[in-house]
């Protein structure tokens, strides 16, 4: 037998380790937990972009040490009640985590509807999340059922800051937009995506039609193609239990793991022919251009220069 | 040590025959290469990269539905043998472009194995093994490199030819299928039982049933399969032949270019890149009909699939080019379908063809193209369909048939006896109303209360003569349907060609300024100025040379655009339409 020779081309199953120091991840604020899960069990060890983290609660604030850097701490904030950190260990209040304004009404309830652990990257996930196409592919019967399977034509673009993606009067059509409604109709989501592993929808209110609830995905990159996919979901809604919000986002979540996981590659080619788009897709076309003008590398395949 | 690189030329076993279940997609590996392998009821095996186009997701937990292979996430349907896409969900109203095509990789089905190579060279082929073996053992996975097995097989008194990665012992010849670098399978196949007849034996091969092996079969099977095992765990117990190599880089096939960014209108020119051979000629609907199957050159090829109410551009002998609506079945690429109607008075396209045209002709053709594309998410479906018009229409029935979807087809037509391709429509069954010899009052009667009221997500699509197509707009406007529900093709335009009065066009994209002159159509003169426009019938009814306008007023003169689609003004067809204002801005 010959000796392979061989160049190495583009690698397909992504093996090779890119070093994990991708400084544009780095320096942004990643989710850890839920306040609520470190109330009940005191503590919780966790991994952020491959680098094991403990997380503890001491004095009523939330303490995050990283015991790769001789126990060190890194900083830690409380939003929208799950703990964030920064890898970079830069605690600067100036660049700090986007808002949700929602999230502070008095009249909302806002509940931590899950904690999933998907094999995937983050920004696959939230490509996910923004995608409207496999409602009834995917949730079939709930978010969307055939032959209802038209995405409608949206707008989308990225704020003068070049700070988040925004898509606007995103319709589809869905078989039970709200409980107890007999037929189906059309709904409209807006989407935020204010942080390259965040996004925020808002669809209308069954209860009060003049507001919007609010579901926020936060991903936690544990590692380059693994991920913790925490759910908030912020809500105008004095009937629903506690426990039903958790078991339907839980079960649409569990729609989704395992296309998620079986998506190849596993980490979001930036190059713009590895996949093909359709006008559905406009917003998952303006996300991975933001990404790859932000430098960000974490959970992706950069584009060849 | 095995060189990727040199092993993708060779064919290796990745499959067993009885693993392509029906309906079902086998996930099957090679040189650290995914594929999605699955076969058709027609029985055709096809071996494509396990990636759907869109996003990734694996074909190997898409859906087999016979005739396609369907994604999970978005419900992308690819055709059997073709790889082609055949429908986007996401977007109804629109035909796919042509390109979207995946990966497919040679294969082929033999000793009851299915073999693979991955860009075959010239100089390889498949190994000549001896038809007597016939008996296919289980495959049996090691997590070793290939080398080692080989290695452990040959130590076990397996005999190696040298050249491929296969040998034997006794009456079982052993073959190698390098998954990745550091997994290998070992494939068997063996010789019958030794105290069978040779004529049973014949007889079971005749039926072609490979897994009904008898009871001296199965025990020959299981003292082999036992060996394997053994030699599995042997291997794997052993540190040395399991050392883990680096992993071989698998290239994954990029997209096309032109399809990376947003669709952009196509520029292909009225091309005939297809040549096609006349098959069965029969005359149907009392002799006005002729319904024509045209065929690849290659009687094993296939055509470039056609989606529900694309049709196809004929470049006649005489100089002529006519477009002819396809009949296809849903998947079906080994031919098209056309029906041509005898005009009485025909402008020399439809008496060639009857009076003309053999079998075994062969024509230059257009690949099909669709203008008249087939909504698949209403919650039913009107077709109606007049004449000759039932050719679009029957395409699309046998889709919604297939689909499962709610339609109906109202099939006019002058007598009892004019009605044609009733062999593709008489497994409609009640979804097929044939209505003959209604003069036009009672035709308009039945049509209004067919249509009815419209109902949101209701469609209706009417293909025929011009007066049935003008009745089933205007009663669908009477009785509420929106444009956007009321699909029609027109045959043609009735309307002569007016190339009267010149005009300025300004080019937005190309930066050029031209006047189209008195005698002159819009797509001349763009044409010669090297701006290349689609196009096919040329007469404003099949909507291919569409163009959009950015500013000024157009004078449309086409059958293709609805009333609101004439009232925005922003597209018109470059082949016929002209200009009411001055000059006219053009997205070109």
């Amino acid at each position: 037998m010959i000796a392979a020779v061989q160049t190495p081309p583009v690698d397909c199953a992504a093996a090779t380790a890119r070093p994990a120091t991708d400084p544009v991840a780095q320096a942004l604020w990643h989710p850890l937990c839920a306040m609520e899960t470190l109330h009940q069990d005191g503590a919780l060890s966790t991994r952020l972009m491959d680098e094991p983290l403990r997380v503890s609660i001491a004095g009523g604030r939330a303490v995050v040490q990283a015991p790769q850097r001789d126990g060190a701490t890194l900083p830690a904030v409380v939003r929208f009640g799950y703990v964030w950190t920064r890898p970079d260990g830069v605690d600067d209040p100036h660049s700090g985590l986007f808002q949700i304004p929602e999230y502070d009404e008095p009249d909302r309830r806002n509940v931590h509807a899950a904690t999933v652990g998907v094999r995937t990257s983050a920004p696959r996930a939230v490509e996910n999340f923004l995608d409207m196409g496999h409602f009834p592919f995917v949730h079939t019967g709930v978010l969307g059922a055939e032959p209802h399977t038209e995405v409608r034509e949206y707008e989308v673009a990225l704020n003068e800051a070049g700070t988040e993606v925004l898509a606007t009067r995103c319709r589809f059509h869905q078989p039970q937009a709200a409980a107890g409604a007999a037929q189906g109709m059309l709904v409209e989501y807006v989407y935020r995506v204010p942080h390259p592993y965040c996004s925020v929808l808002y669809k209308s209110c069954p209860s009060d039609t003049s507001r919007l609830d609010v579901i926020a995905l936060f991903l936690q990159p544990v590692g380059q193609e693994r991920v913790r996919a925490h759910a908030l979901v912020s809500v105008i809604d004095d009937d629903s239990s506690d426990l039903a919000i958790r078991m339907f986002q839980q079960s649409i979540f569990a729609q989704d793991k395992p296309i998620l996981e079986n998506q190849r590659p596993v980490r979001l080619p930036l190059d713009p022919r590895a996949e093909t788009p359709i006008r559905a897709d406009r917003s998952a076309i303006v996300y991975r251009r933001w990404l790859s003008a932000l430098g960000l590398t974490y959970g992706c395949l950069p584009a060849p220069a | 040590m095995i060189d990727p690189e040199s092993a993708r030329s060779l064919w290796f076993p990745i499959a067993a025959g009885t693993d392509l279940a029906a309906r079902h997609v086998f996930h099957a590996r090679l040189l650290g290469r995914e594929l999605a392998v699955w076969r058709a009821d027609d029985g055709h095996p096809n071996a494509w990269e396990n990636r759907c186009l869109h996003r990734g997701v694996r074909l190997t937990i898409g859906i087999n539905d016979g005739a396609e292979l369907v994604c999970r996430y978005h419900g992308w349907r690819y055709a059997n043998r073709t790889a082609e896409c055949t429908y986007i969900p996401a977007h109804p109203a629109d035909a796919p472009a042509r390109t979207v095509c995946n990966t497919r990789y040679p294969l082929i089905e033999r000793h009851g194995l299915l073999w693979c190579a991955e860009a075959p060279g010239p100089a390889t082929s498949l190994p000549e093994l001896p038809d007597e073996l016939s008996l296919t053992m289980r495959a049996i996975p090691v997590a070793a490199p290939l080398a080692a097995v080989r290695t452990a097989l040959i130590e076990l008194g397996a005999v190696h030819d040298g050249k491929q990665l296969h040998g034997a012992i006794g009456e079982v010849l052993y073959l190698l299928q390098p998954v990745d670098a550091s997994r290998t399978v070992i494939r068997g196949l063996l010789r019958p039982a030794a105290d069978r007849s040779r004529d049973e034996r014949t007889d079971r091969a005749a039926t072609a049933n490979a897994t009904a092996y008898g009871a001296a079969d199965e025990a020959l099977l299981l003292e082999h399969d036992e060996r394997l095992e053994r030699l599995r765990r042997a291997i794997e117990a052993d540190p040395a032949r399991r050392h883990d190599p680096d992993d071989w880089p698998v290239v994954a096939p990029l997209v096309a270019a032109s399809l990376a960014t947003m669709p952009e209108p196509g520029a292909e020119g009225r091309a005939a890149p297809l040549r096609l051979r006349v098959g069965s000629m029969v005359r149907t609907a009392d002799g006005s009909v002729l319904e024509i199957d045209l065929l690849p050159l290659d009687a094993d090829a296939h055509l470039p699939g056609a989606t529900p109410g694309a049709h196809i551009d004929l470049h006649l002998p005489n100089g002529l080019v006519r477009q002819y609506s396809l009949a296809n079945a849903p998947g079906q690429t080994d031919r098209y379908r056309i029906g041509v109607l005898r005009e009485p008075v025909s402008t020399g396209g439809s008496a060639w063809l009857f009076e003309r045209l053999r079998t075994g002709d062969v024509l230059a053709a257009s690949v099909p193209r669709n203008g008249f594309a087939l909504r698949r998410d209403a919650v039913d479906t009107l077709l109606i369909a007049g004449g000759i018009g039932i050719t679009a229409l029957a395409s699309m029935t046998m889709t919604l048939q297939r689909g499962g979807h709610a339609y109906r087809l109202c099939y006019l037509a002058r007598s009892a006896e004019h009605f044609a391709l009733m062999d593709r429509l008489a497994p409609l069954g009640d979804a097929l109303e044939c209505l003959s010899g209604l003069d036009a009052a009672a035709s308009r009667a039945v049509i209004a209360e067919r249509l009815g009221p419209y109902r949101e997500a209701h469609h209706v699509y009417v293909c025929g003569p011009t007066g049935l197509i003008g009745c089933v707009r205007e009663l669908a406007a009477e009785l509420g349907w929106p444009d956007e529900a009321v699909h029609f093709e027109h045959f043609g335009n009735a309307a002569p060609l007016d190339t009267r009065g010149a005009f300025q066009v300004r080019l937005a994209r190309s930066g050029l300024n031209l006047t189209v002159p008195d005698g002159q159509t819009l797509l001349q003169t763009l044409r010669e100025h090297g701006v290349p426009v689609p196009s096919s019938c040329e007469q404003g009814a099949c909507g291919t040379c569409r163009v959009a306008v950015l500013d000024g007023q157009p004078d449309h003169r086409d059958v293709y655009l609805n009333a609101a689609e004439r009232k925005r003004g922003d597209c018109l067809m470059s082949c016929v339409s002209r200009a009411s204002s001055a000059a006219l801005t053009l997205d070109l």
